[in-house]
């Protein structure tokens, strides 16, 4: 007899429109506990709007998400607080708070949410910044004066701030040079690793989704065409994946390109 | 065959009815919408917990930064009101009411009236311009994967200062403003001063103060209330933050005259 796992993350027969645009369409994943799993596609293939869904930034229209097997869309709005609490984001711009010092930032979940003394969280903070690679000496700057890669890791700190269960990952390494690209890709196999948390990523990097992920699902047009273990995905048998992980321009996928 | 020219003439007025219609429509979803957004403002000013910090952030840029603003305003509107006054007064040879109309014009209308509209495009503007950052950066939705509610965060405290400061800064105001009619009366029409300061003490009434009050506390809300839908409600980049900023000043403006009209019916209307 088999041990069936209850899945971290259950994503079933999601369905998420605006107005006649239908962005997800029966979207179904399931995401183990402790387990790194990337959602790739192309630009405006509704990667974002299905992690927003599970974070409940946005409703989706049908469908059943479930945490931890509990269908998150039924809860309360301070029971979704709690549910949120053990989940840590890191935004594709970092959406670092620009009013508050960098410590602030990373401590702002331990402050706001758990209500911890500001000195205590204070401590924390330093300690998440200087496990991504940033000393003490940034937690008194301003966001504003930090350059993107540095942002990154700021936000990643804060992700992780809380000992998260589970950590969303929104294109961690857009707009990073390679090798920043790199460390954070690093970091982020590092952090996950050492809280224990399960992760979802979204990313059209396939050099980092490669580098993060135990499993991989394709988005396109809504649906999830294809999903298994990284190391297959060179063999996946589907042409959609390989026109996208080879990036070539011909293939089933089409670009809605104006040619006069 | 022009489709349009076959249809114009008979679909003219029914054309007409439609758009007449769908802007009803669009206007009652706006009222609809801006309301909810009120209540539960409301709502989270009430409920635990308060961001004392945050609300004496807001108190501090609302009521100490905009006083030279409010100030600066009032004292050259006291001023050019006992100007006008004493060139239309003196034909009838009444030039003695003058204290009276300064008094009762600063603290009834001018006071609340131009300090809200000072504040409308100082303060509301800014509201709506950080929170519509806030928004098109993501920094509102962090606020949520954070668990903090951002309605109690950012819109509660917000018109919790605009709600408290805006009296104070009305009264002050006032007080500036009677002043810039004293000066002008005193050194450049050549009144008595204690005479025009007696004048002005005797005819002021607690209504006149308070009506001022009531309609500062009023105009400071419509400022953070507007400021703050409109920044929460931004969409699309940086030209989405840049209407949101226009329509929070034009609006709450608007709302202004509207809301110092009902305010004086019920204060003053026989």
């Amino acid at each position: 007899m088999t041990e069936t796992v209850t899945p971290k993350i259950k994503m079933t027969g999601v369905r998420k429109a605006f107005g006649q645009k239908v962005v997800l369409d029966s979207f179904d994943l399931e995401v183990l506990p402790r387990e790194s799993v990337v959602i790739i596609g192309g630009s405006g293939s509704g990667k974002s709007v299905s992690l927003k869904c599970v974070l409940g930034l946005l409703q989706p229209d049908e469908g059943v998400i479930e945490i931890d097997g509990v269908d998150v869309g039924k809860l309360s709005h301070s029971d979704r607080e709690e549910v949120n609490s053990r989940i840590g984001m890191l935004f594709q711009n970092a959406a670092l708070f620009d009013s508050l010092p960098v410590w602030e930032n990373v401590a702002f979940g331990l402050i706001q949410g758990k209500q911890m003394a500001r000195n205590t969280a204070k401590d924390i903070a330093i300690d998440k910044l200087a496990q991504v690679g940033l000393g003490a000496d940034v937690a008194v700057l301003s966001p504003a004066e930090l350059s993107g890669g540095m942002r990154k890791r700021v936000g990643l700190a804060r992700a992780i701030a809380g000992d998260p269960d589970i950590i969303f990952f929104d294109e961690p390494t857009t707009g990073l040079d390679p090798i920043m690209g790199h460390m954070i890709d690093n970091l982020i196999v590092e952090c996950v690793r050492n809280v224990g948390a399960t992760a979802l990523t979204i990313t059209h990097d396939m050099p980092s989704a490669r580098r993060i992920s135990d499993r991989m699902a394709m988005l396109y047009k809504g649906k999830n065409i294809w999903q298994g273990p990284t190391a297959n995905i060179d063999n996946s048998g589907n042409d959609y994946v390989d026109q996208f992980i080879t990036g070539s321009a011909e293939g089933p996928i089409t670009m809605e390109v104006f040619r006069p | 065959m022009s489709a349009d020219g076959d249809t114009g003439g008979r679909a003219g007025p029914l054309e007409l009815l439609r758009r007449v219609g769908a802007a009803i429509l669009s206007f009652l979803e706006a009222t609809g919408k801006l309301t909810v957004f009120a209540m539960t403002g409301i709502s989270h000013c009430v409920r635990p917990p308060i961001y004392f910090r945050l609300i004496g952030q807001q108190m501090i840029d609302i009521g100490y930064y905009s006083l030279p603003v409010v100030g600066l305003t009032t004292l050259f509107a006291g001023m050019v009101l006992a100007l006008q006054s004493y060139t239309g007064f003196a034909r009838f040879s009444a030039e003695g009411a003058i204290p009276n109309v300064v008094v009762l014009s600063m603290t009834r209308e001018l006071g609340p009236v131009l300090a809200g509209l000072m504040i409308a495009g100082r303060i509301g503007a800014a509201m709506a311009a950080e929170l519509g950052t806030m928004r098109v950066t993501e920094q509102i939705d962090a606020l949520e994967t954070l668990s903090t509610n951002p309605f109690k965060y950012l819109v509660a405290p917000r018109l919790i200062a605009g709600v408290t400061m805006m009296p104070l800064l009305v009264l002050v105001g006032d007080i500036i403003g009677v002043f810039g009619g004293y000066i002008v009366s005193i050194y450049k029409l050549g009144f008595n001063a204690s005479a025009y300061l007696q004048n002005t003490w005797e005819f002021l009434q607690v209504q006149d103060v308070t009506s001022g009050l009531v309609k500062a506390a009023v105009f400071g809300f419509l400022v953070a209330l507007m400021g703050c839908y409109h920044g929460y409600n931004s969409r699309g980049g940086a030209q989405g933050v840049g209407a949101a900023t226009t329509n929070s000043v034009v609006s709450a403006s608007i709302l202004i005259l509207v809301f110092n009209y009902i305010i004086t019916e019920l204060f003053f209307a026989q």
